[in-house]
């Protein structure tokens, strides 16, 4: 149920960004959503795709560092209070979160969470548990054509 | 694996002189040495200078009172004025790889050239060359001492060459591979380039045929050995030499590994304090002096070579009686001094190494925006390294900081960068960019 994510190595300048970006368009690969953490000095841009072998190929060849690591993806309720109640669960359980973002895809009322957790397999159980749908990467990519 | 790494195996008998017929020897070409150079117009200046008369050289440790030569000394006799045959004589010139400053000319007669190739032979022979073997020499031709020296060594032991020279380096790999070179022959930061595209064409090392490398004409580190080894599947060995004694061939690793063995029938070592010029304590770091005992063309007298090392007496395992000098760590003028702590580029190289195994591509910046010194340390990120999660970069970060520090004694602010962003090297790597220095040419 865990689904790739791709990490880029970017140094804080003046056009880093586009870089990639470009690479992946010219590839024909679409991007779902991404994230930016950053520094001063340098940033890692972390990207959701449909082909993620694909694109970390495109991107290594381009000549950029790439990482790619399993992620937790969760549908949640598009409405105030979504987010709250999925991560009252995760605390409960006593589950790290490293960092989390959050994008609406192809599903209506639906946005979906992008977890990076400590122990994902705990998490994937204790979420399963109360009913929380964990989106598989098909799935996902799916709903998001 | 016991105390060799490959078969011990001696290609001249005279490796093993015995140390009292050795140093008889050493005697006796000393005094044929000042000989031949008593008519040059420099030595004969220098000599009188010192108040000291070829004559008066009876002992080896008699050496000591004739002064030295530098480097200054063969540019201000630019271009053949320490020349101790005719013209008619000289067989090749080669040329200083001017890595500082204005090159210098050395002259070779066609004795010179046999003996050369014959001490290229000796370390070749000792780090695993056989004569069924090829070797791939990617050192550049010219006047650079490299290519040519280690060509008609490999010759002088009956291998195949492939002269491939310096640069474009997937057409070096295709070499490497359809012609299944069995020894590497370059400068060991070309080395890391080499094993790095290896990857990147998506070439598994192991397709090509490599068993030994022998890399030179730079300093380079145990560690980056290990990595080179690790990365290429191949044993690497070290071998020292300069244009200005004979070029590559002065010393050289045996299968023990344990320092290179200084060919001391052809050249006498001294390790002077680069300050006093007294000689360095035994088992001190001090520079290399070196008198050259065979040559025709240009014997050089107590030469000060500017390298950095550490000399040890002790007997070595593989039977040859050359003193061992262990790794250059640098060299006088590329001592860099920050906040009055003397650093050299390799100890951040090894401190690099340290960290993560990463490839040694960095850049050392340094300047002094108000009255301190300050260090930038550019590092390149590989794929290996990175981490999706902030923290483990930043504690990347950190850590070479503290191996830097731990190493050097000095604070470097370091920077991550993009791989493939700071400049390779074919040749000899030029990884300092100290901006105090272009403050005061302006």
């Amino acid at each position: 149920m865990k689904i790739k994510q791709l990490s880029v190595f970017l140094e804080n300048k003046p056009g880093r960004l586009s870089e990639p970006c470009h690479t992946l368009a010219k590839a024909g690969v679409n991007i779902l959503t991404l994230s930016l953490a950053d520094t001063q000095q340098f940033g890692i841009m972390r990207l959701i795709v449909k082909e993620p072998e694909k694109a970390r190929d495109v991107l290594t060849q381009s000549g950029c560092v790439v990482k790619v690591t399993e992620v937790v993806a969760v549908e949640v309720e598009d409405r105030p209070g979504g987010l709250a109640d999925i991560l009252e669960i995760i605390e409960a359980a006593d589950i790290s979160i490293e960092y989390m973002y959050a994008f609406t895809f192809g599903r209506k009322d639906k946005a979906a969470l992008v977890f990076r957790f400590d122990d994902p397999d705990k998490a994937i159980d204790v979420l399963q548990d109360k009913g929380v749908n964990v989106i598989g990467g098909v799935e996902l990519y799916d709903s998001a054509d | 694996m016991g105390e060799f790494v490959t078969e011990n195996r001696i290609w001249d008998p005279a490796e093993t002189m015995p140390h009292d017929e050795l140093r008889a020897l050493q005697l006796e070409r000393l005094v044929q040495t000042l000989a031949r150079v008593a008519e040059v117009p420099f030595y004969k200046e220098a000599f009188t200078k010192a108040g000291v008369s070829p004559d008066d050289i009876k002992t080896l440790d008699d050496l000591r009172r004739l002064p030295f030569t530098t480097k200054a000394d063969l540019r201000d006799h630019y271009p053949l004025g320490f020349l101790a045959v005719g013209r008619d004589r000289v067989a090749r010139f080669h040329g200083s790889s001017g890595t500082t400053g204005k090159p210098t000319f050395v002259a070779y007669t066609k004795e010179d050239l046999s003996t050369w190739a014959d001490l290229c032979a000796r370390f070749l022979v000792s780090g695993g060359l056989r004569p069924e073997h090829t070797v791939h020499i990617a050192f550049g031709y010219g006047l650079f001492t490299g290519g040519f020296g280690l060509h008609y060594g490999v010759e002088r032991v009956g291998a195949a060459v492939v002269p491939a020279a310096a640069g474009n380096t997937r057409r070096q790999i295709m070499l490497l591979k359809d012609l299944a070179a069995d020894v590497l022959v370059c400068t060991p930061s070309y080395a890391l380039t080499i094993a790095e595209t290896v990857g990147a064409m998506g070439i598994d090392p192991k397709e090509l045929s490599l068993k030994f490398a022998h890399f030179g004409a730079e300093p380079w580190t145990e560690d980056m050995r290990a990595q080179i080894e690790a990365d290429m599947g191949l044993l690497a060995f070290n071998n020292y030499g300069l244009s200005e004694v004979i070029g590559p061939g002065v010393s050289g690793e045996c299968a023990a590994r344990n320092g290179m063995h200084i060919q001391e029938d052809h050249f006498i070592v001294e390790c002077v304090d680069p300050e006093t010029l007294e000689p360095a304590q035994p088992g001190c770091q001090g520079e290399l002096v070196f008198t050259s005992l065979t040559k025709q063309a240009m014997p050089i007298i107590r030469y000060r070579t500017r390298d950095i090392a550490q000399l040890d007496p002790s007997p070595c395992a593989c039977g040859r009686t050359g003193i061992r000098m262990d790794r250059v760590v640098g060299r006088t003028d590329d001592m860099l001094i920050i906040r009055g702590v003397n650093v050299f580029p390799s100890q951040i190289e090894e401190a690099l190494l340290r960290v993560e195994g990463t490839a040694p591509h960095y850049l050392i910046e340094i300047g002094r925006p108000e009255t301190l010194d300050e260090v930038k340390v550019h590092v390149e990120v590989r794929s290996k390294d990175l981490s999706d999660k902030m923290s483990h970069m930043q504690a990347l970060r950190d850590r070479i900081g503290q191996e830097i520090h731990s190493i050097t004694g000095i604070h470097a602010d370091v920077y991550l960068v993009e791989p493939q962003t700071l400049e390779r090297f074919v040749g000899k790597a030029k990884r300092v960019l100290d901006h105090r220095t272009e403050k005061n040419d302006a």
